[in-house]
Formats: C-alpha cells, sequence, structure tokens
C-alpha cells in the first residue's frame, strides 16, 4: 500500500510532498542525487509530467527512476499532451511497474512552455480523467474492455484555492472528489484568506476529501515578483513583496514569511499536510522541516 | 435531407450567439449558457487553475475566462433550476465522431447521451 493512502486513509498524521526536479540529462546518477535530497523529509514526490509545457524525461520514466532510488511517486498526467488512449496506456504503464499514486491535472497551457508551437490536445479535461482512472480501478478501461485484476490507484488531483472564480473552486473540488480523488494539491497560494475560505469550505462539503496546500521556498522578493507577473493564476499581495524586498536579508525574510504561510496552512480544516516547491536550493529545506516539528526519516 | 441541411441552420444560429463550434453534443443549458468549446483547453467541467486575477483567461489574456463567465452567468441569469442543478453534474469526454453534425438531432435521438460502455459516474464508495 503505498505511504500516502496509508497515512492519509488510515492515521492522522501530516504528510508531506515535494516536486521532483525534472529530469533532462545526466542519467540516474543526477535521480539519485535528488532522491537523496528529498528522501528524508517527504513521504511521497510529484513525478510531473512535462511542467509547464516544457518538455522533459517522461512521467512514467520518471516515476519508475523515482521508485528504483527509494521515493514513493506521485505520478501526474496532464491533459495538454494525450488523448484519452495514451492517457489510460499512462495508467495502466503506472500499474505495470505498482506506481499507486496517480494524479490527475489540466496542464498549463502551450503557451506557457518554450515550444508555443505545439498542437494542444485536451481530448479530456482533468475531472474526465480522474474518473477514468476510477473506472480502471474497477476493472474495465473507458470501453468497457476488461482488466483482470484490476489496477489499485491512490487518486489525486490539483485545484488552485487562490485563482477565480472562488466559488466554484469549491464545488470543484467536490466534483472532483465524486469522480475520485481522494486529496487534492492546491497550486501556490499567498492569501492566506483565500486558502482559509477554500479549506473551510471544501470541509464542509466533502468532509473526506483531503487537503495539500503548496509553500514555495523562495530565497528572495524576484521569485515572487515573477510569479505574479509571469504565472497565470498566481497572484501575490504587494504587501507581501514589499516585505521581503525592503528587508535587509531578503533570504530571511522569504524565510520567515513561508513558514508563517505554512503554519497557518497547517491550521485549516481539511489539510492533511504541505507540498513543498523548493526554489531555494539550500540548506533551508532542511530547517524549514524542523521549524515544522519534523524530523528526517531514517 | 434534413441531416445535411440542419447543421447549417443550427451554426447560423449558434454561431452568433454563443460562437458555437459544432461539437453536436451541446450542453449550453447546463453551462450558464456559455459554450466550454470556446475555452481553448475546451474545458468541459469547469475552469483551469490557470485563471488571471482579473478573471481572464490564461492562454487569452484579453477574454474572460469562460468559466468564470459561465459560473456568473449561472448565479445571476434567471434560468430554469433543472438547468442550474445540472452545472456540477460531470461530462462526459466529448464524442468525436459528432463533430459537426446536428446537436438538435442528436438531442432528439438520443445519441447525445450514448457514451462509451465503461463509462459511470457513480462510484459505491461516494
Amino acid at each position: 500500500m503505498s505511504v500516502m493512502r496509508e497515512k492519509l486513509e488510515n492515521s492522522n498524521e501530516t504528510v508531506f510532498t515535494a516536486e521532483f526536479p525534472s529530469i533532462d540529462g545526466g542519467g540516474m546518477a543526477k535521480v539519485e542525487k535528488s532522491a537523496a535530497r528529498l528522501a528524508p523529509w517527504f513521504d511521497a514526490v510529484n513525478a510531473t509530467d512535462n511542467p509547464a509545457a516544457h518538455a522533459h524525461a517522461s512521467n512514467t520514466s520518471s516515476a519508475i527512476a523515482m521508485k528504483m532510488h527509494g521515493i514513493e511517486p506521485i505520478m501526474q498526467i496532464v491533459c495538454r499532451d494525450k488523448n484519452r488512449l495514451a492517457i489510460q496506456a499512462d495508467m495502466m504503464g503506472a500499474a505495470l511497474h505498482g506506481i499507486e499514486n496517480i494524479s490527475l491535472l489540466t496542464g498549463d497551457d502551450v503557451t506557457a512552455g518554450d515550444e508555443p508551437e505545439t498542437r494542444r490536445v485536451f481530448d479530456i479535461d482533468s475531472t474526465q480523467a480522474i474518473n477514468i482512472a476510477r473506472i480502471l480501478t474497477t476493472g474495465q478501461y473507458l470501453s468497457g474492455r476488461k482488466i483482470n485484476p484490476a489496477p489499485d490507484f491512490y487518486i489525486s488531483a490539483v485545484e488552485n484555492p487562490a485563482a477565480p472564480p472562488f466559488d466554484y473552486r469549491i464545488e470543484r473540488a467536490l466534483k472532483k472528489y465524486r469522480a475520485g480523488a481522494k486529496y487534492l494539491q492546491l497550486q501556490i497560494c499567498y492569501h492566506p484568506d483565500r486558502l482559509e475560505k477554500f479549506c473551510a469550505g471544501v470541509a464542509k462539503i466533502a468532509p473526506d476529501l483531503k487537503l495539500i496546500p503548496t509553500i514555495v521556498l523562495v530565497k528572495s522578493a524576484k521569485p515572487m515578483s515573477f510569479m505574479n507577473d509571469k504565472v497565470p493564476g498566481i497572484d501575490i499581495p504587494l504587501d507581501s513583496i514589499n516585505r521581503v524586498a525592503s528587508a535587509t536579508d531578503q533570504a530571511d525574510e522569504a524565510y520567515k514569511l513561508t513558514l508563517e504561510l505554512a503554519k497557518h496552512a497547517l491550521s485549516l480544516p481539511a489539510v492533511r499536510g504541505l507540498h513543498v516547491t523548493d526554489f531555494r536550493h539550500d540548506d533551508s529545506l532542511d530547517s524549514f522541516m524542523y521549524d515544522l516539528g519534523q524530523k528526517p526519516r531514517n | 435531407m434534413l441531416k445535411k441541411l440542419l447543421p447549417f441552420v443550427e451554426h447560423a444560429i449558434k454561431k452568433p450567439v454563443w460562437d458555437c463550434r459544432m461539437c453536436g453534443q451541446c450542453v449550453l443549458h447546463s453551462t450558464g449558457m456559455t459554450c466550454p468549446m470556446t475555452c481553448p483547453k475546451t474545458l468541459r467541467n469547469g475552469p483551469c487553475g490557470g485563471v488571471r486575477e482579473n478573471g481572464n483567461c490564461e492562454v487569452i489574456p484579453d477574454m474572460q475566462c469562460v468559466w468564470a463567465k459561465a459560473y456568473d452567468r449561472k448565479v445571476s441569469l434567471p434560468m430554469p433550476t433543472v438547468w442550474k442543478e445540472h452545472f456540477n453534474e460531470l461530462r462526459p469526454p466529448v464524442d468525436m465522431r459528432l463533430q459537426g453534425s446536428s446537436s438538435w438531432i442528436n438531442l432528439i435521438t438520443k445519441r447525445d447521451q450514448q457514451t462509451p460502455a465503461g463509462w459511470s459516474t457513480t462510484d459505491s464508495d461516494h
């Protein structure tokens, strides 16, 4: 059984997930290095699927490589690059290699990437993909063709608590839950009030749905401004950017802000863990986890 | 004859009003009278995570997000309660074979309700 399923379904423990660095070259040696850095702190790590519409080593191959190095993967599948046949093939490929955690996402548009001339697929959407993953676990493909034995997925999805239309996001979380998602990793949110409203709303209408907000470790105000200006769906209040920008020690102030956001997120209803995105690549990940009361695993 | 004529008539009416893309399986009534096929990602079950702070589309920054518009309309426009209730239903994947055909005919013949044999939206766990 996956650690994610075990902890989220059979315990009250807080889970921590992260993003595995995209794999472009350097072979298994590089995978090993990234795995060694993340293994002490995280229950499971996302194997991404061409994040931000940039091509990298595939989701399935990355997930297998991570598994080989002792990391439990959460294999993401986005709807941008593959039709329903290829998506089901991804899911069954994951099952073949004992990958249980799969996460279904819409995917950033091709215009966000470095090959914006690409044809976008979107044959199905993320909620349909969640439902198809659930259908596979009942022992059949979308066509009705039997699968014996059925794969055993622990299905998740992603939602953005901080982008309009805000009220509808809560209803959409319920829709994803009904389709088969057991937990949602939430997109980056620098608005504690919005996160609070979203989590409270979800707790009310989908009490069994678990939420894992995302926290970003940044070193200065620059990446915050970048995200605010360049990444659709992310809005960072100017007060927060200015607080870091005007500090004598930006790295320290950014760290403090992140820790405040993390502690607040963990206090909210329906929240069962944190997803940590590390843009600092320094020793602050360790301090951050210690400051949240965590101890390295093994 | 009717099968050939109706798609033209349907398109002539629905294109100017809803920018109809002739998917042949119209869901306008359940999406706040807003066509989800005009979403650059053709999402039929709600908005992606890239909606901008002003409510506009990730892909076309000058356009209001189709789903932000759909939700606004669902909340504010007078329409039958049952249509509003259908807003959150899980719409199945598009049947690409119906592209270009008349959704009116497909509605009457119930062809637009046919889904793959494995498709179901009920889960015993939930």
